[in-house]
């Protein structure tokens, strides 16, 4: 170990993979977990309170759809209770007037609300799910009203990367505090489904625009936080502020991760809650410290002055594109197999192709 | 946000922003929507006052005697901070 074990900061509590929507960009595994392995809402408590005893400031509930959990706002007292700051990422499509004032008198501190696009029949088709965009708008004004602190956030990618402006204004007088515009992350069904998702280098160019003119526009009133894509960059993001050192994923079955997307990758034991502590966990087991630090770095990384800035980008991107989790993240213009990525950019293919849904592989596995 | 900050504003937290004790690292720190922050020991100081009844001028008064400093001093400083903490959607008054 090259540097101190520091304390997570925040826990993303994966409650189900269940979700009434299929986005074809969803950072869901493609192996979805199945309702009857979740874990259930006595070993949700026991996560939360071993977080707060580790120094977890903020759990965000998400999924899947977290709202397809009933035990929802059971959790959020709970983690209320203990001093965690409570966020709801949410497609908003079971919030209501029945189920958000439960949420808001367990004392949420603050929703995520995601949009497909805000174009109505572009949204539904990538969400495959008619009637979907009204009960979102619905979501955001039960939301403002109350006046809990609102975040909407829209996944661009190319169909809608041209209609940034307009979802900039409609967070605007939806009454969002911030907003965030992030381009599809490649990771599970966003991998799969890359050429139909990836934006042109114009289109990219397009939405920083926008980005930028909205920031001057309503300074003071709303917050961007403006995700680009990896794929065009120079260099890699600090995934998750690097390995096992502020986060913690976990799945909806009580697997630990240190990023949502680490159950790709092979030759190691996955923990889980069902079997050890989350303090071990974090500490010492495998997976945690397996990329933590610098110690495991290849070259370029190694002696890169970078390293303990983006700390060799993401494993499971460089799994992916390199075949080797170990491998600098291709991403990297520096890294031995960047080629591959300027090969993913030139060969995109001028019509994208239908989207792959994000579902159930069985017919017997529930979506609802 | 042009927010007219007078004597007798009450000064409160955003709905969604409080300040809290993290018990493991020893130190305050300012919960938000989607981030957790550390004010300097200053900015934690007055943080601290701000409890929903005090008025600006009451939190100055305050720390002005605990500090015993002069108040029109400790007043400008304490001014300027809050403006920029009700900028960047911290404090409402
Ligand atoms: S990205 Fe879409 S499919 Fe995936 S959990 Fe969110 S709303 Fe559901
Ligand atoms: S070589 Fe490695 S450490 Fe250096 S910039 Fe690239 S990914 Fe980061």
């Amino acid at each position: 170990m090259t540097d101190t074990l520091l304390s997570p900061m925040s826990l993303l509590a994966e409650l189900t993979h269940r979700c009434p929507l299929q986005c074809p960009y969803c950072s869901n595994p493609l192996a979805l977990e199945p309702r009857r392995n979740e874990l259930t809402t006595a070993e949700w408590i026991s996560v939360l309170d071993q977080a707060a005893e580790m120094g977890v400031l903020q759990v965000h509930f998400s999924g899947g759809e977290p709202m397809s959990r009933p035990d929802l706002p059971e959790l959020v007292r709970h983690a209320v209770g203990l001093g965690l700051y409570t966020n709801l990422i949410t497609s908003g499509v079971l919030l209501n007037e029945k189920t958000f004032p439960v949420l808001v008198e367990a004392g949420l501190d603050h929703v995520q609300l995601s949009f497909q696009d805000i174009d109505t029949a572009n949204a539904e088709h990538v969400g495959g799910m008619k009637g979907a965009q009204a009960r979102k708008l619905e979501a955001a004004r039960l939301i403002a009203a109350d006046g809990m602190p609102l975040t909407l956030n829209f996944v661009i990618y190319r169909e809608n990367a041209a209609r940034v402006p307009q979802m900039l204004d409609a967070a605007v007088e939806m009454g969002a505090r911030r907003v965030e515009i992030a381009h599809t992350q490649y990771y599970g069904w966003g991998l799969a489904n890359r050429d139909a998702l990836m934006p042109t280098p114009a289109q990219l160019e397009l939405t920083t625009q926008a980005v930028e003119a909205a920031r001057v526009k309503y300074a003071g009133r709303l917050t961007i936080d403006y995700v680009t894509p990896d794929y065009y960059a120079d260099r890699p993001k600090p995934c998750m502020g690097g390995w096992g050192r502020r986060f913690i994923n976990i799945s909806p079955s009580g697997r630990v991760l240190p990023c949502h997307a680490a159950e790709t990758i092979p030759n190691v034991t996955f923990p889980d809650v069902r079997h050890d502590t989350l303090a071990w966990i974090w500490r010492e087991s495998p997976l945690f410290t397996m990329f933590r630090g610098t110690d495991w770095m290849p070259q370029p990384c190694r002696s890169c002055d970078q390293r303990e800035k983006d700390w060799g980008g993401c494993r499971c991107q460089a799994l992916a594109l390199a075949g080797d989790a170990a491998a600098t993240d291709p991403v990297c213009s520096r890294a031995p197999d960047h080629d591959r990525i300027v090969k993913v950019l030139e060969t995109l293919p001028a019509e994208p192709p239908p989207f792959r849904y994000r579902r159930y592989t069985r017919a017997t596995d529930e979506v609802g | 946000m042009t927010a007219s900050l007078a004597e007798d504003s009450i000064i409160r937290f955003a709905r969604g922003v409080r300040l809290q004790h993290d018990r493991v690292r020893e130190r305050w720190i300012i919960q938000a929507p989607e981030r957790a922050f550390i004010p300097d020991p200053v900015a934690a100081e007055v943080l601290k006052l701000v409890d929903g009844t005090r008025t600006l001028g009451q939190i100055v008064a305050e720390l002005a005697s605990r500090f015993a400093a002069p108040v029109d001093v400790i007043g400008r400083d304490v001014h300027v901070m809050i403006t920029d903490l009700i900028n960047r959607q911290v404090l409402v008054a």
